[in-house]
């Protein structure tokens, strides 16, 4: 093996956003010698970018809240295919969680009596969300980072894994390079935690940032293990469609949750069209109801807007087809009406919406406590992943743990809002708690040279091919088109085929992709580098999506516009097959216990 | 599309200039796309460094036109355009390679400075109780982003390179936000006066103007830090009446 740096740890962690960062304070904490490596800065992770709070049933606003409904609005939204057992633990340990960090410096929003407010948020029945105004993520981040760092870990910033490396069939290191030197290093670990977030880099109309690029999934399906439910992919009703160059951006649910409602050029509030079955006793039919509900009345059911985001991006795209969109291809979203309502409303909606404000009126000169915004549909987020235990968070690869959005169950076929960030310190903790122990149970494995040095010829040959070579920013922007295009918000057999047909061309011209420059801070190289990661895991959704002949929760076919009760037992799980290519094959769902059972019958009504 | 030139400071660890790029421009778009396209076409190997493009993760610091600004929140509609437009990395930081910074000397600094250090709660179940007005203060300085563009802009790091003994505008409202923080019990005003020397700031607001989260930096952290500060340390009455208390 070549002379590189080596790092050795009981527990490393990949990726530096709330679960990974709540990983390793509890490895950490646990005594283990733990390392984080994250592609970008501390703190700078996608986390940042949240917005709307975290669910967690603490019933300090609605004391009717618990954990039995948490758990059943989890379930009701993922469409029943999630893990039942991960669904449980996230509704019981959530409350737990967000005290925690407010102990460790998180300032929450306040309740009348001084308790941590929490917000309305789609699918979920009651006020739930623990937040701090519009920037969440931002407080959620920066509370984990600022105990983190006396913590005694240690942090590889601007440092991105290129392989895990295996002894027999368990998971001992990592291979990696500084992206600021270019330089290459070697982990080695007892345990590591995957916590790398999602694949939304892959999409042309994204609210996700550059980081996005599926590593975890791709890290994790070369060494072996198991992914899961890859078809389900979350499209964000509301990010914004215009100016162009922030198409995709994020507007909150927050604003729904405030009493934002939903227009067509025609002025209607077209979301009281088309209110599914199994939501109608909890939905109200008139907007007067839908306003009161927004401002606290237990006695109001929740407005339409508040639905399912599979369902709600679904309602503005049939909008938008219809002819009824806005000028840029979207529909309103309009909060500045609440003046009808709200005396002081433009001083209210600057408090409750301090980001989105100021989002509007600098990139979009637009004001929106005067004006509705144009909105339409933005790749969110990654239900699928790393198939894990529900209780250890290890993948089917000994060692090898994820969490967060790289690992796949808790959400099922859509997440609700808020389900994420309290997943990220539920299963975080857990990741980092197991890891620990597994790390103290097993000694340290032994990384094989030769594997070292394939590694470093690879990441190296674009260098070999220059100038030459194929540009990777023209290759990984052909691939956001295709997914964008072919395995989007709506899908059919004909174009998922023609998808996997461009993306095997594509794989090709990667291989050939060329570098000029030298190797340090080089993001031309990094983006090289990606493109395996994006291409494998592309064409992983692609497969995943062909095979399910249905339409459930963030996976909808125009060729299969019906729920089928058949396809309802199964997840979709990816492994690598004998012949190196991926094999799919279904698995029956997680049984639900009677307890559980009941939670869901109480709900029902 | 119109069609601009954009100078661009190209070169390693200090050694570089400027390079012309002409590109075409669309309506709405901000510097950070710019510098994309220009990377996407012209400039593979140029290094930026960027996360979330919407103003919340605070990496894409420069100076744009000389003024220390996030890229992804500079419209190019506030540019005149007639005009070739500079972008050039952070002054105040070592400089790495094009754009990019080494901008670790800050975390650096947060680790000298006391953590979060709670009261013991006020209710059984381990919480606290706290009023809405009570935190909005220390909220305000915990919407920092940590773009470090209020340390890029301080003279005492800028011009004078007391990086050693100042913690810059960023650090004091950290520190501020935890000072204010109504569960917390540390105590850090020695630490302000001695070791982070918060008298070298002589409030010219520079970090003020800069901020892209329109933090009241001066007015409402550093100005009051330095008041307990005097309070606590230079106040002769009240050094008598704590004698005697």
């Amino acid at each position: 093996m070549a002379d590189y740096p080596v790092h050795e740890f009981d527990v490393l962690v990949i990726g530096a956003g709330g679960a990974g960062l709540r990983a390793a304070i509890e490895a950490s904490a646990a005594g283990a010698k733990t390392g984080v490596v994250t592609k970008s800065l501390l703190g700078k992770a996608h986390t940042v970018m949240a917005e709307g709070g975290m669910a967690a049933a603490m019933g300090n606003v609605d004391d009717r809240d618990n954990w039995r409904v948490h758990f059943a609005d989890t379930m009701r939204g993922g469409q029943y295919l999630n893990n039942c057992r991960m669904a449980e633990l996230h509704a019981k340990e959530a409350p737990a969680r967000v005290r925690e960090l407010e102990a460790w410096g998180a300032i929450f929003d306040r309740t009348k009596d001084g308790r941590i407010n929490q917000r309305n948020f789609g699918g979920h029945r009651y006020p739930r969300l623990a937040h701090v105004g519009d920037r969440t993520g931002l407080e959620m981040i920066r509370s984990l980072q600022d105990h983190g760092i006396h913590q005694g870990i240690t942090v590889f910033a601007e440092t991105t894994v290129i392989n895990l490396l295996l002894d027999g069939g368990r998971c001992v290191g990592a291979f990696a390079y500084d992206r600021e030197k270019g330089r290459f290093m070697v982990f080695h670990a007892k345990a590591i935690v995957l916590a790398t977030g999602g694949v939304g880099r892959s999409f042309r109309v994204t609210s996700n940032s550059w980081e996005y690029t599926a590593d975890g999934q791709a890290l994790a399906y070369k060494a072996g293990a198991a992914l899961l439910d890859m078809e389900f992919v979350q499209f964000h009703p509301t990010g914004m469609v215009w100016p162009p160059s922030v198409k995709g951006l994020l507007v909150t649910e927050g604003v729904r949750g405030e009493g934002g409602v939903l227009k067509n050029k025609d002025g209607k509030r077209f979301m009281f069209d088309d209110i599914p079955e199994n939501y109608r006793p909890q939905t109200a039919d008139n907007p007067d109801e839908g306003w009161r509900y927004t401002q606290g009345d237990k006695n109001a059911r929740r407005p339409p807007e508040l639905l399912t985001r599979d369902h709600v991006a679904r309602c503005i795209n049939r909008e938008v087809k219809a002819g009824r969109g806005s000028p840029h291809g979207g529909v309103f979203l309009d909060i500045a009406w609440i003046k009808e309502k709200l005396p002081n409303s433009v001083e209210h909606i600057k408090k409750k919406l301090p980001s989105m404000y100021h989002q509007f009126k600098q990139l979009a000169d637009l004001d929106i406590t005067k004006e509705p915004m144009e909105i339409g549909p933005t790749t969110h987020y990654m239900m699928g992943g790393i198939q894990v235990d529900a209780e250890s968070q290890m993948s089917s690869v000994p060692g090898l743990f994820a969490a967060g959005e790289s690992a796949a169950g808790l959400h099922g076929a859509n997440r609700l809002g808020g389900n994420s960030l309290s997943d990220l310190l539920v299963f975080g903790k857990r990741a980092g708690e197991y890891a620990a122990k597994f790390a103290k149970d097993n000694g340290a494995g032994r990384v094989n040279p030769a594997d070292v040095d394939a590694a470093a010829k690879a990441a190296l040959a674009p260098f070999d091919r220059g100038a030459a070579g194929e540009n990777p920013f023209t290759v990984q922007s052909e691939l956001q088109d295709i997914m964008q295009n072919l395995v989007g918000i709506v899908r059919t057999e004909s174009e998922m085929q023609e998808a996997l047909g461009k993306i095997a061309a594509l794989r090709a011209r990667a291989a050939k992709a060329g570098i000029t420059g030298n190797i340090e801070y080089n993001t031309g190289w990094h983006t090289a580098l990606d493109l395996d990661n994006m291409l494998s895991i592309s064409e992983m959704i692609a497969i995943a999506a062909l095979e399910r002949k249905e339409s459930r929760g963030g996976h909808f076919r125009d060729d299969y516009p019906d729920k089928s009760a058949e396809w309802g037992k199964y997840n979709l799980k990816i492994v690598q097959g004998p012949d190196g290519k991926p094999s799919i094959e279904r698995m029956p769902v997680c049984p639900l216990t009677d307890e559980m059972k009941k939670c869901i019958e109480e709900q029902s009504k | 599309m119109s069609t601009a030139t954009f100078q661009i400071w190209r070169g390693e660890r200090g050694n570089g200039k400027f390079v012309d790029y002409a590109t075409e421009y669309e309506a709405g778009m901000v510097v950070l796309d710019v510098v994309h396209k220009i990377q996407a076409g012209q400039a593979n190997d140029m290094a930026v460094r960027w996360n979330c493009k919407a103003g919340k993760c605070g990496s894409c610091s420069a100076e744009i036109n000389g003024k220390p600004r996030l890229m992804c929140m500079t419209r190019l509609n506030q540019l005149d355009l007639t005009q070739p437009v500079t972008v050039e990395p952070m002054k105040t930081f070592p400089h790495v390679k094009d754009l990019v910074t080494d901008v670790s000397w800050n975390y650096e600094v947060k680790k000298k400075i006391q953590k979060f250090t709670p009261r013991k709660p006020d209710a059984p179940d381990g919480t606290w109780r706290v009023q809405q007005a009570d935190v909005d203060r220390p909220q305000e300085f915990r919407k920092c982003i940590e773009c470090f563009l209020c340390q890029d802009v301080c003279h005492v790091l800028r011009d004078h390179n007391l990086h050693d003994k100042f913690i810059g505008p960023r650090f004091l409202i950290h520190t501020a936000q935890l000072e204010m923080n109504p569960l917390d019990a540390g105590n850090r005003l020695k630490a302000l006066k001695d070791d982070f020397n918060i008298g070298y700031c002589n409030i010219t607001k520079c970090c003020t103007k800069v901020c892209p989260e329109e933090i009241k930096i001066t007015d409402n952290a550093i100005i009051p830090l330095k008041e307990r500060v005097v309070d606590e340390f230079y106040d002769p009455l009240g050094g008598l009446f704590k004698m005697f208390k």
